[in-house]
């Protein structure tokens, strides 16, 4: 997997940084947009890591926060169209679950970017190649997510004299 | 001394509620006096550090800590503790999950600092001192604990045996787990000492809950005179009952108040704001983006509210820090 792309031989310009995407779509519409991109010879950014799961509206929010302490850069949804849900209302549960979780992330420093939910059927691989380019390319305008939970503090002043 | 089974009691970053709660056993405080020794306990007994460094390692059948861990203080406290009991019971929702000093976790230490020594409206500071670990007074050398930035449950600190869960723990959990520890009879390592169900499946109001929540607006307790029978949520008042541990007994659904997560997650999640934002937005009746966000709004703050007790349990463990936050480890 390209963590980051360098090349073997030059190595002059610096390394650019290559955003890792954790992409939850679901079984029956977007995974499949994705399948045929592959066959049709699209191509887009791989930077995405394909999860699949029967319905956008099995994807637990816990799923997304472990995403992002693991390590992931952006995490990207991908459902069936409003009203095409193959469970009827899996997808309304994700959407409900998009706003509240976004809100949250934010409050927890997280920016939007890194977390996007696209509608995209079985046959629209062209937009399912746009939305990943588009989203990888702001991804790595934020830079890295560099996740850490800071213990102690380094710029402690060693002692302070009161008069 | 005696050879009855010696205790001790300590708290870290917590309001003293769980010391009320050892007290509010009220006369069953007397069949735990007579059953065990309490060698350790600064709100109540003058006990000292020193005290605890002379027992041998081991001599503690328990240690009841309750509270986040916070400062080198605490930490080296619970470490010292730990070397001592046998078995260490995290007490209350702040040891469990960092309760609510762990909402810390949102601000880094200097915001903290801040708005706690020079910002709040009843802060008096012309000097705008704040504290300093260590400072030289007419050649002596004072020093004082120092704050970490971020807040920990004791369980990312020490190894951890048994959690009594709560804000806080009720009086008939803490004597089951004293007697259960008492008895040789309790359950396997790392267990929450209390049912794994969640709190609905106990609540009083269980039979008014409708079969589908669908909910066009979320109201403070303060907004809305709630009937006393009705589920609390089937009124439009974010109840956390269902992504909560039971056990309490329902008080505060009994107060006429809705949940508010103080037992913490039940043991198939891990994630209790995460689980309780899944069942809380999927209620939301409607379909259309821009009407979920305006009924959503009505949740001014998602982070306090679903992880009011658990921030620094959960799987992020505190905001992202600002890019540039010099820091060790």
């Amino acid at each position: 997997m390209p963590e980051t792309t360098t090349d073997a031989g030059g190595g002059a310009a610096p390394a650019q940084f290559e955003p890792r995407i954790v992409a939850f779509f679901c079984n029956w519409c977007t995974y499949l947009a994705a399948d045929l991109a592959g066959t049709t010879r699209l191509k887009y950014a791989p930077n995405i890591r394909v999860v699949r799961l029967m319905c956008s509206g099995r994807i637990d929010p816990q799923f997304v926060l472990d995403a992002f302490a693991k390590g992931a850069d952006g995490v990207l949804i991908g459902g069936c169209h409003p009203g095409d849900c193959h469970y009827e209302s899996g997808n309304y549960k994700t959407l409900r679950r998009f706003h509240l979780l976004r809100r949250m992330l934010h409050e927890l420093g997280i920016e939007d970017e890194r977390f996007r939910l696209e509608w995209i059927s079985a046959s629209e691989a062209e937009p399912l190649r746009i939305a990943v380019n588009d989203m990888v390319e702001k991804v790595r305008a934020l830079g890295p997510l560099n996740l850490t939970v800071p213990s102690e503090r380094a710029d402690e002043p060693e002692e302070v004299a009161v008069p | 001394m005696t050879d009855k089974p010696k205790v001790a009691f300590y708290w870290c970053a917590s309001c003293g509620g769980c010391e009320e709660a050892v007290v509010d056993l009220a006369e069953k405080v007397l069949d735990v006096v007579a059953a065990v020794d309490i060698v350790f306990w600064p709100v109540a007994l003058d006990f000292k550090r020193r005290d605890v460094e002379a027992m041998a390692d081991g001599s503690l059948a328990a240690a009841f800590l309750n509270g986040a861990i916070r400062s080198t203080e605490q930490e080296e406290m619970v470490h010292l503790l730990r070397r001592k009991a046998q078995t260490v019971v995290s007490f209350g929702s702040c040891s469990q999950l960092g309760g609510i000093p762990g909402l810390a976790n949102l601000f880094d230490l200097d915001g903290v600092l801040a708005s706690a020594y020079l910002e709040s409206p009843s802060t008096v500071n012309p000097d705008g001192m704040l504290p300093h670990p260590s400072s030289a007074v007419d050649g002596y050398r004072l020093t004082i604990p120092r704050l970490y930035e971020t807040v920990r449950s004791l369980d990312q600190v020490i190894d951890v045996d048994y959690y009594l869960p709560g804000c806080a723990p009720t009086p008939a959990l803490i004597a089951n787990a004293v007697m259960a520890l008492l008895a040789g009879t309790l359950p396997p390592k790392g267990s929450v000492l209390a049912p794994d169900v969640a709190l609905c499946d106990e609540c009083p109001r269980k039979k008014s809950k409708p079969e589908q929540l669908s909910l066009g607006a979320f109201k403070r307790p303060s907004e809305v005179k709630l009937n006393e029978e009705e589920c609390l949520l089937a009124q439009g008042v974010l109840c956390l009952g269902a992504a909560t541990r039971g056990g309490c007994e329902a008080p505060c659904i009994k107060g006429n108040m809705p949940c508010t997560g103080c037992f913490g997650p039940t043991s198939r999640v891990k994630d209790q704001g995460a689980k309780a934002l899944s069942a809380i937005a999927s209620m939301v009746e409607s379909n259309d983006a821009a009407e979920i966000e305006r009924i959503l709004s009505s949740i001014p703050d998602p982070v306090g509210t679903l992880y009011r007790y658990s921030l620094p349990a959960s799987l992020l463990r505190r905001r992202r820090p600002a890019a540039g936050v010099a820091t060790k480890g």
